[in-house]
């Protein structure tokens, strides 16, 4: 049985994010600082009481320069979480973890990039001399076969969870038709009132077949940052505490990095089952208690092997559990409500957690109005993360 | 498929000839030719055109753009018109090595020539009034490899450029004197495939004639550490290899230095037979990248060791391939250093 000591002491009590563009027209660190500053503001904490900080080993902002543009003076504690996306709920578990041991009172936690007019993640790696080290020669087995992308490293797996399960395109089109039907009642989308039908999910071009342009998350500039602190500090601000009732991280047998090929089936994501157990053991809680899901759909077809890992519903039956409505507002399960990385914006997944902050607050442009609990993932088919974040009861 | 002639033996007994007789420039190098040059090639350095900017750099004078090497020996349009329209014919221009080795690569069928590479190493920069020589030899003729453009030889021949002052040259010069005693300036590397084009892109002729005259954009290179050159090494002697416990006899892919089963570090290798299923499959549209056709189908094969590879799928539309279809290893051989394994389909059962 799994209890982390820290779950349920600690809460975030910060949010703060620029606009989610296709163009910041400014440097990254200028936006990483912007989403600190908003998220220190919107918690009413003071930078110099900042003790912590972390963030992803991709992000290229340091937290010395944010520490020195706010007046953040001291630091403590700070921390870089590897795997992509994988990071997100990392990034509150480590701050939870250096908060409920003393180790720093408040720890900021950020993510920001300009992923669309800066360094496109699917622009596929070219004829680059890459250095011979085993990160790299990880690639050595698909990038000279041309398999260069994410979303190219994702279709491979999907293509056999299609084949296995008898979902079809329509089915990874229904997640994205949720999505972007929640962000267009969302004015920080960057698809704000522009929902999708499943004829323009069918009809939009191949990037990799079984995948459609519409089953792929956008590319977005912006900066997403999330103010961690004790539960007992949080009582005593203004917003209502977003409890970290369980924040857990997970690699999963045979693991590797976007390329699980090897496992028995690749119908599966083992490293969101350890997650999955881990929170679910350690809240006390059980899917039945979710009443939300925030769920990583960089691509769609991961949003199906999420919902039968968290235990939603059986293998296999993630398409029955989509097609029955569930994951739409007013559904069982309604899913990204701000609507996800393919509909709000693609912030690595810490926009994700900011909609699990405001759901528990009761801010979400599209609320579940009465809920308790929900669930937040972070990026699949890499080593990775999640939360369970509540009210305070 | 039909038989190809086979002169590997006439082509190797022709390395190490004199590709033909020393060629003198028809001109000394002169201001005018550098002048069209730079601006051709849009070169502002002014050490090419002012005397002054050239004294500045510590120059005597003006020095002629290096790169710009070959272009005081080329024979000019016309000469080359009428060696292509002969050896198109069957009448080779002439009976130099090159002429015999060009007529041997055709007779083979390698019809076209892509330049490769071009490499160009400098003794001292040319001046007004160096006259230019160059003697050519035929340095290496390749085995014959399957590459993405077509299946061919790689040519590398070696041009040593020498020169005299213009002065001492007279009206009627023998080209080999004056090689003999010219003053080394400059060595270059000159390789070219001759290929037979590829069956696709002769359906396609503009995009031959388009391959023609481009080099090949290069796949992405792997990066190799000791854990897993083993596979591409392999792959350049078309085995497929597949690393096994030296302990436990445990057949892992990816490679790793030790075994998650009996922990051993020590480990060989197995070549594998080549035939596998589909496991499953993906057809790349987007983005498309130099050094790949698209659509373009991977597989993800299982091979019938039972461990599983990702490759390109040949000789099928991505609309044709299916979860467990049966396929065999082949290999393509896309440059010097790059040589993978991609699967055909193969008829059930066969071998």
């Amino acid at each position: 049985m799994t209890t982390h000591s820290f779950a349920g002491t600690v809460a975030i009590t910060g949010i703060g994010a620029t606009e989610f563009s296709k163009a910041s027209g400014r440097s990254e660190l200028h936006l990483a600082t912007e989403a600190v500053d908003l998220a220190l503001r919107d918690a009413g904490i003071e930078p110099a009481e900042v003790e912590g900080m972390v963030t992803y080993s991709t992000d290229t902002n340091p937290d010395i320069d944010i520490a020195r543009s706010l007046g953040i003076g001291e630091l403590k504690f700070f921390s870089r979480i590897h795997y992509g996306g994988g990071a997100a709920g990392g990034t509150i578990q480590q701050a939870a973890l250096a908060v409920a041991h003393g180790v720093a009172d408040v720890v900021v936690c950020y993510r920001a990039f300009n992923e669309r007019s800066g360094f496109r993640f699917g622009a596929g790696i070219q004829d680059r001399p890459p250095v011979a080290n085993a990160e790299n020669a990880h690639f050595a087995f698909y990038a000279p076969f041309g398999l260069l992308t994410p979303a190219q490293w994702v279709a491979m797996a999907a293509a056999r969870y299609l084949h296995m399960s008898g979902a079809t395109s329509e089915d990874l089109g229904r997640v994205s038709v949720a999505d972007r039907r929640h962000a267009a009642t969302n004015p920080k989308a960057w698809f704000y009132d522009k929902p999708i039908t499943l004829a323009d999910h069918q009809s939009s071009r191949w990037i990799v077949e079984p995948l459609h342009l519409l089953d792929c998350c956008q590319e977005t500039d912006g900066g997403q940052a999330l103010v961690v602190t004790s539960l007992e500090r949080a009582r005593d601000l203004e917003n209502p505490p977003a409890v970290v009732r369980a924040a857990a991280q997970g690699s999963g047998a045979n693991q590797d990095m976007m390329t699980s090929y090897y496992r028995d089936d690749l119908c599966g994501l083992p490293e969101m089952t350890v997650v999955a157990r881990q929170l679910f053991e350690t809240a006390g809680l059980s899917p039945d208690d979710m009443q939300a899901a925030i769920l990583y759909d960089h691509f769609t077809p991961y949003v199906l092997y999420q919902l039968e890992e968290l235990g939603f519903c059986r293998r296999g039956e993630a398409k029955d559990f989509i097609a029955d409505g569930n994951i739409e507002l007013g559904g069982r399960l309604p899913i990204n409500t701000h609507g996800g990385q393919l509909g709000e914006g693609y912030l690595h997944g810490m926009n994700g957690i900011a909609e699990g902050v405001r759901l528990v607050r009761g801010t979400s442009v599209n609320q579940v109005h009465g809920l308790e609990h929900v669930v937040v993932t972070a990026g699949t088919g890499v080593p990775t993360s999640g939360l369970i974040l509540g009210v305070d009861r | 498929m039909t038989e190809r002639p086979d002169h590997t033996a006439e082509l190797e007994n022709l390395v190490g000839s004199a590709a033909g007789p020393p060629q003198l420039a028809p001109h000394a190098v002169n201001e005018a030719m550098i002048r069209h040059w730079v601006e051709a090639m849009g070169d502002t350095n002014a050490a090419y055109v002012s005397n002054e900017a050239a004294q500045a750099l510590g120059l005597a004078g003006v020095i002629a753009p290096p790169t710009m090497l070959q272009a005081w020996i080329m024979r000019g349009l016309r000469a080359t018109v009428e060696v292509e329209a002969a050896r198109a014919s069957g009448r080779p221009a002439g009976d130099t090595a090159t002429d015999r080795m060009m007529t041997l690569l055709d007779d083979e069928g390698f019809t076209s020539v892509v330049a490769t590479n071009c490499d160009q190493s400098y003794a001292r920069p040319l001046v007004l009034g160096d006259r230019v020589v160059v003697s050519s030899v035929i340095e290496a003729v390749s085995s014959v490899k399957k590459t993405g453009l077509g299946t061919g030889r790689f040519i590398t021949t070696r041009l040593d450029f020498a020169a005299v002052s213009a002065q001492t040259v007279g009206s009627d010069p023998d080209p080999t004197e004056i090689f003999g005693r010219g003053e080394p300036v400059a060595t270059m590397r000159f390789r070219i495939l001759k290929f037979a084009p590829a069956a696709v892109a002769q359906h396609k002729g503009a995009q031959t004639l388009v391959a023609e005259s481009i080099p090949p954009a290069l796949r992405p290179r792997p990066a190799i550490t000791q854990d897993i050159a083993y596979f591409f090494e392999g792959a350049r002697q078309h085995k497929l290899l597949i690393q096994r416990c030296a302990a436990c006899g445990t057949l892992r892919h990816p490679p790793l230095p030790a075994c998650g089963l009996c922990r051993s570090f020590a480990w060989d290798t197995i070549e594998a037979s080549g035939r596998g299923e589909v496991f499953s499959f993906v057809v790349v549209h987007h983005p498309q990248v130099p050094g790949f056709e698209y659509p373009l189908p991977i597989g993800l094969i299982e091979l019938e060791e039972g461990t599983r590879i990702v490759a390109d799928l040949i000789g099928v539309e991505g609309s044709e391939v299916r979860v467990g279809m049966p396929v065999m290893v082949e290999f393509i051989e896309y440059d010097e250093e790059l040589t993978l394994p991609a699967f055909r389909p193969r008829p059930e059962g066969a071998t």
